[in-house]
Formats: C-alpha cells, structure tokens, sequence
C-alpha cells in the first residue's frame, strides 16, 4: 500500500455507454474516489474506449449525455486516464476521437499498472 | 483480514448477490470480518422488504438481514442509485442502511480487500 | 494479483481480454465462466495456452450446478468458496472483470 493511507485506485470500464447504466455511475464513484483524496487511475478497455468517443448527441434517446463530465475531471484533479491501444484500434478509433487527453498505453504496460494498484473497481 | 464487498446486480436476475452472499459466508466461517457490504447499481434491489419469492426459493433479502444481525456486517445501500430505482427508507430491509457512495470509498481505504460481484 | 472472471468465453470477451492484458497471476472461473474449464468446450485451447502463465482454479460448485463437474480439463485447480477466499487472500489485490 501506498504511504499516508493513501491508496491506489483503479477504475476500469469496460462498457459502452448509454446501453446500460455502468458507465454512468462508475463515473458517480470515480468524482467521490477522488474527494476522498485517494490515487485515482481510470482505464478504458474494450468497448469502454466508447465512453471517451466525441460528438455524442443523446437527444433523440431522450438521456443525459453524460460525455462532458469526462472532461471535467481534470478539476477534480484526475488526470490519469489510461485508454488500452489494442481496444482503440479494434474499434477503428484513434486517440483524435476521444474527448479527453488520455494515456494510451499497450497491452502488456495497462496490466502491469493493473497489478500495482491497490483497490480495483471494474464496471 | 477485513473484507469489503460490492454488490452490483439485482436479487435473483443475477447470480451476483449469490455469489457474494457465499463469499461472506466463508470468509466469516474463516474467522475473517465481513466489514461491509455495499449495494451500487441494480444491487439496491436487494435491499427491498418488499420482497417475495416463492416459498421454495431462497429469500435473498432475508439471507443479507440475518448476516448482518449475526455477523455485525454493514449492508450500506447507495443512496443515489436506489432513489433512482425506487428503494426509500419506506421499504428498507432490516439491517440494510441507505448511505452516501463515499461508504463505498471508505471500505476501499479501510479493508484489506475489495471484491466485487456484478455483472 | 487475483483475476476473477464470471462469464462464458463463448459468448462474451472478459476472459480473452484479462488474458490479453493481465500479467500472469491467478485466475479464479465463477458463475458462467467455469464453461471455460470444462473439456470441449470451444475455448479450451487458448485456457490451456493461457496455463503456461496463469494458475488457473474454478469455483467448483458453480461448475457442479451446471451439470458439468465431471469435466473438468486437468491442471485446473477446484475451490469452494472457502478457497475463493483463500485465493483473494494469497493475491495482493484482486480484479473482477465484470
């Protein structure tokens, strides 16, 4: 564990958003993570890269578009987004489509992060 | 060791809150702790008094109530998820607490180990 | 760390992705993943690819109540759920990939 009784978080999101619910509230438990004054890390992988993808317009599902939030937590000081370069280029997306500044990162390099977390919450 | 659980699918649509529910219960047997339970997503559902399966069925309800009666374990309901899907204090189960997702947070920091049991 | 995995290889991509991505550690089967340590099955091939780097352990009554205990492939390692938390114990930290 990490000094001071700070620990390292990771939330991975795995879902699309707008489907189902995940998405939505994981983003509910990263905002309050981060309140808590804990290391915050947010990884996006398989179809979760979705969540990060520009120019969602929800109006005609009659739902929240909920995208924007993704570029305000940088004020709640979550800066460590991690997005998986094999699930990018699966779904024919490139870091210019996402709405966020993000780290992409390999494979091999997302789960060695993955390993040196202490808390990991999937969604 | 002290255990934290997540719990985020329904009773019975799911075999999540099965599953968790066993993990505690082994865990306990153990000697471990049981520190918390917290309910995200459709796992509010669980907390429901309103509750009733057939007789020869499992009432997962009342399985958590007398684990936690039982075993001092803090079942903590979110309290943003389950106003959305309808759980007020009204219709709480016994032993079940409706609660900030900070609690979730706080079993993250304070247990040795968070497992979580969705879908 | 400890990798727990509930869904079925043959109809969703959680078990392929943990073994695409995780550094080699334990991964527990549960609920519908325990299909994938079954003998046959259409994933049985990249499972036991997978065991040269993971030590792989099924959660023994989920794969009873699907009728298939007996078909187990061999080197996978059976738990109860005594033994799920035994496993989440040994393991530093553990990831659910839901």
């Amino acid at each position: 564990m990490s000094e001071g009784g700070v620990k390292k978080f990771m939330f991975v999101n795995r879902k699309a958003p707008y489907g189902t619910i995940y998405a939505l509230e994981s983003l509910e438990v990263v905002l309050i993570t981060a309140a808590f004054d804990q290391d915050v890390s947010l990884v996006f992988m398989d179809d979760g890269v979705y969540q990060l993808k520009k120019g969602q317009q929800t109006k005609g599902i009659e739902t929240k578009n909920f995208s924007p939030t993704y570029r305000a937590l940088e004020g709640y000081d979550i800066e460590k987004l991690y997005v998986e370069k094999e699930s990018l280029e699966a779904r024919g997306l490139t870091e210019a489509d996402l709405l966020v500044d993000v780290t992409v990162l390999g494979r091999a390099e997302m789960g060695a992060l993955m390993n040196e977390q202490d808390v990991v919450l999937s969604f | 060791m002290k255990f934290g659980i997540v719990v985020n699918e329904g009773p019975y649509q799911h075999q999540a809150s099965d599953s968790a529910y066993l993990f505690a219960k082994a865990a306990i047997a153990k000697g471990h702790e049981v520190w918390r339970v917290f309910f995200y997503h459709d796992g509010v559902n669980n907390a429901s008094k309103l509750t009733e399966p057939p007789q020869d069925d499992r009432h997962i309800v009342n399985r958590w109530t007398k684990l936690a009666e039982e075993h001092k374990v803090d079942l903590v309901v979110c309290v943003a998820a389950a106003m959305r899907r309808g759980i007020r204090e009204e219709n709480l189960a016994a032993g079940f607490r409706i609660s900030g997702l900070g609690q979730l947070v706080e079993a993250g920091t304070k247990c040795d180990r968070l497992i979580t049991f969705g879908d | 760390m400890l990798h727990i995995i509930n869904k079925s290889p043959l109809s969703n991509g959680s078990l392929e992705s943990c073994l695409r991505v995780a550094v080699p550690g334990d991964i527990l089967l549960t609920e519908d993943a325990v299909y994938a340590a079954t003998s046959g099955n259409a994933f049985e091939g990249k499972l036991r690819e997978a065991m040269g780097r993971f030590k792989v352990y099924v959660l023994q009554p989920d794969l009873d109540a699907r009728g298939l205990g007996d078909r187990l492939i061999e080197g996978v390692t059976s738990v109860d759920h005594g033994g799920f938390v035994d496993l989440t114990i040994s393991n530093n930290s553990c990831q659910s990939w839901l």
